[in-house]
């Protein structure tokens, strides 16, 4: 017990302290006097850079990455299977299809209706997921419908591509898809933030279930829980957390699926104490990302997403080496 | 002796295939049954028909008395535990945590202590730190029946418990289920030792293409007939001091 909470508070104060590192460091280089001004006056010129540019920001990509954490964990538990995550089952794609329809649809210039497309496609493949979850129980079947749909999004997404009129637009959603958390601001953590609550509600609602699915599928429904219940509910957290993170900061990839690994062995496999911890992670994960990406001596600062394939994907492929050794796959 | 386990004219299908074509059994408590058959019969069906995972044609699945499709999942959950045959376990757990999972409803300290009990009753008290992940097939047998014995169900389903097992881990599963129904539970295995079948249970139920072939004492009902019929074997029962021993060969 002990050794899950410090856990989970050794990795929120690294949050932390990563947080004050993006708030202190930043493309603007600041004099010690400005960093005491912004601090004794968050109205003046300094203090908007930190407190209206850099904090926003950096929370935004805390929130983002937290969803996409936590969204991986429950998908993997759910689906037992380490590969899964929002962008294998398609949820990824379908929100981003939204967003772009959305921009192509010249729907940019009115606040807000990006991110509530992009949600509502999150949502429907939310709802997809759960339709067919509820028919077929094979978590391969729900697997390959995930990269079905995920294709078929892509499809369309490439589609609108094709047809869009103005390259303005085109241009616009390929910014978009690229994933960035580049000039976010209060409002946009005030769109994530309750979105990203009610997912760990329905995270910590599924959480018995997904560790009763260690055991296998029939086991767990023979269990005494409320297995069609609990799958519903993980399947509406990873839906939620994974269109709200798409909403906010578009396509980041990788984060789901890495965050989980990189806490699997400290809370010995189990999916629900993995919950939190891999949440924690995916957030640290992507402040960190993000502050780097800033940091970067480019011309054109360095898309989050891009950033995050480039130096996750590797990664991936080293932490995947090594669990396969470990479990003789 | 109470009924804590009824299946009545049950049929089942599998795809187009019927898997239970009216079979009816019945474990009481105290009592060990034995489920025996070919490949196919329909044993593991049999069972996941008692526990209402499958969807029955006809015929009605009792638990407890009540058909198991009323029950609600956690009552269900509390009258029957259920051993599958499938042993892979998906994330690499330490077993102690793995064994706790047959008490979800339990504060997390109590069911720790039941499942380092269970651990000891099945010689696995030694592994409750490791994780199942890096045990060998035998000792992750053990596990999970030390799971299904944490489960304080009247009546404890186990399909094929035994298979795979080395000789000293088989007896062991079986004396750990027959102690259960010694202590008052209902057990139904399902089993393909035949020997063992004969010496552990109370009863032997054979199945044959879905339907009950033979419901009686083991040596009964793996009569000679029977033994030609359902399993195709030319065998004969020898008394031996530890109980009966199949001697058996193939029908040409």
């Amino acid at each position: 017990m002990n050794r899950y909470l410090s856990l989970n508070i050794g990795l929120a104060a690294v949050i932390l302290l990563a947080l004050v590192g993006a708030v202190v460091f930043g493309e603007t280089i600041l004099s010690a006097a400005q960093y005491g001004q912004a601090l004794a006056d968050p109205a003046s010129g300094p203090g908007e850079v930190l407190w209206q540019g850099r904090a926003p920001r950096a929370v935004c990509a805390l929130m983002v990455g937290a969803a996409l954490g936590l969204a991986g964990a429950v998908l993997q538990g759910l689906l037992r299977n380490p590969l899964a995550d929002p962008g294998v089952l398609g949820v990824s794609a379908t929100a981003a299809l939204g967003a772009a329809g959305a921009i192509v649809l010249g729907a940019a210039a009115i606040p807000g209706l990006v991110e509530s497309a992009a949600l509502i496609g999150a949502a429907l493949a939310g709802l997809l997921l759960v339709a067919i979850a509820a028919r077929v129980r094979a978590p391969e079947a729900l697997i390959l419908f995930g990269v079905a749909l995920s294709s078929f999004a892509g499809a369309l997404t490439a589609l609108i591509f094709n047809l869009s009129p103005s390259p303005i637009a085109s241009a616009e959603v390929m910014n978009w898809l690229l994933g960035s958390v580049q000039n976010r601001s209060w409002i946009d953590v005030a769109w994530v933030a309750p979105a990203l609550a009610a997912a760990a509600v329905c995270a910590a609602g599924a959480s018995p279930g997904l560790r009763m699915l260690t055991l296998g599928d029939e086991a767990a429904r023979a269990s005494g829980l409320s297995m069609g219940r609990m799958r519903v509910l993980a399947l509406i957290a990873a839906a939620v957390a994974a269109g709200a993170a798409v909403a906010v900061a578009g396509v980041i990839g990788f984060v789901g699926l890495a965050a989980p690994h990189l806490v699997r062995a400290a809370v010995r496999g189990d999916p629900g104490r993995l919950l939190l911890p891999s949440a924690l992670a995916g957030g640290l994960m992507l402040v960190l990302a993000d502050l780097a990406a800033r940091l970067m001596p480019t011309d054109q600062e360095l898309k989050l997403g891009v950033f995050t394939a480039l130096v996750g994907a590797p990664l991936f492929a080293l932490i995947a080496w090594r669990a396969a050794r470990e479990w003789r796959l | 002796m109470s009924t804590l386990l009824e299946l009545d004219g049950v049929v089942a299908r599998m795809g187009a295939a019927t898997v239970l074509n009216g079979v009816s059994l019945s474990v009481g408590a105290s009592e060990l049954v034995a489920l025996c058959g070919p490949n196919g019969a329909g044993k593991s069906s049999a069972i996941r028909a008692a526990l209402g995972l499958t969807t029955l044609q006809d015929g009605v699945a009792k638990l407890g008395g009540e058909d198991v499709r009323r029950l609600a999942e956690r009552e269900r959950g509390m009258r029957a535990a259920y051993l599958p045959q499938e042993r892979h376990i998906a994330w690499n757990l330490p077993a102690l945590e793995v064994a706790a999972l047959g008490a979800p409803f339990l504060a997390g300290g109590e069911a720790l202590q039941r499942a380092r009990a269970a651990l000891d009753e099945v010689g696995a008290g030694h592994l409750a730190e490791r994780g199942v992940a890096e045990m060998s097939g035998g000792e992750r047998a053990r596990v999970l029946l030390a799971r299904a014995l944490v489960v304080q169900a009247p009546l404890l389903l186990a399909d094929e418990p035994i298979a795979g097992l080395d000789p000293d881990a088989q007896l062991l599963v079986l004396e750990r289920l027959r102690a259960r129904a010694d202590a008052g539970g209902g057990v139904l295995v399902s089993l393909h030792d035949l020997t063992l079948a004969a010496r552990i249970a109370d009863r032997v139920v054979v199945l044959d293409a879905g339907r009950v072939v033979a419901d009686a004492a083991p040596v009964e009902a793996l009569a000679p007939d029977v033994l030609r019929s359902a399993f195709h074997l030319d065998g004969v029962w020898i008394a031996a001091p530890d109980g009966p021993l199949l001697a058996a060969r193939r029908l040409p």
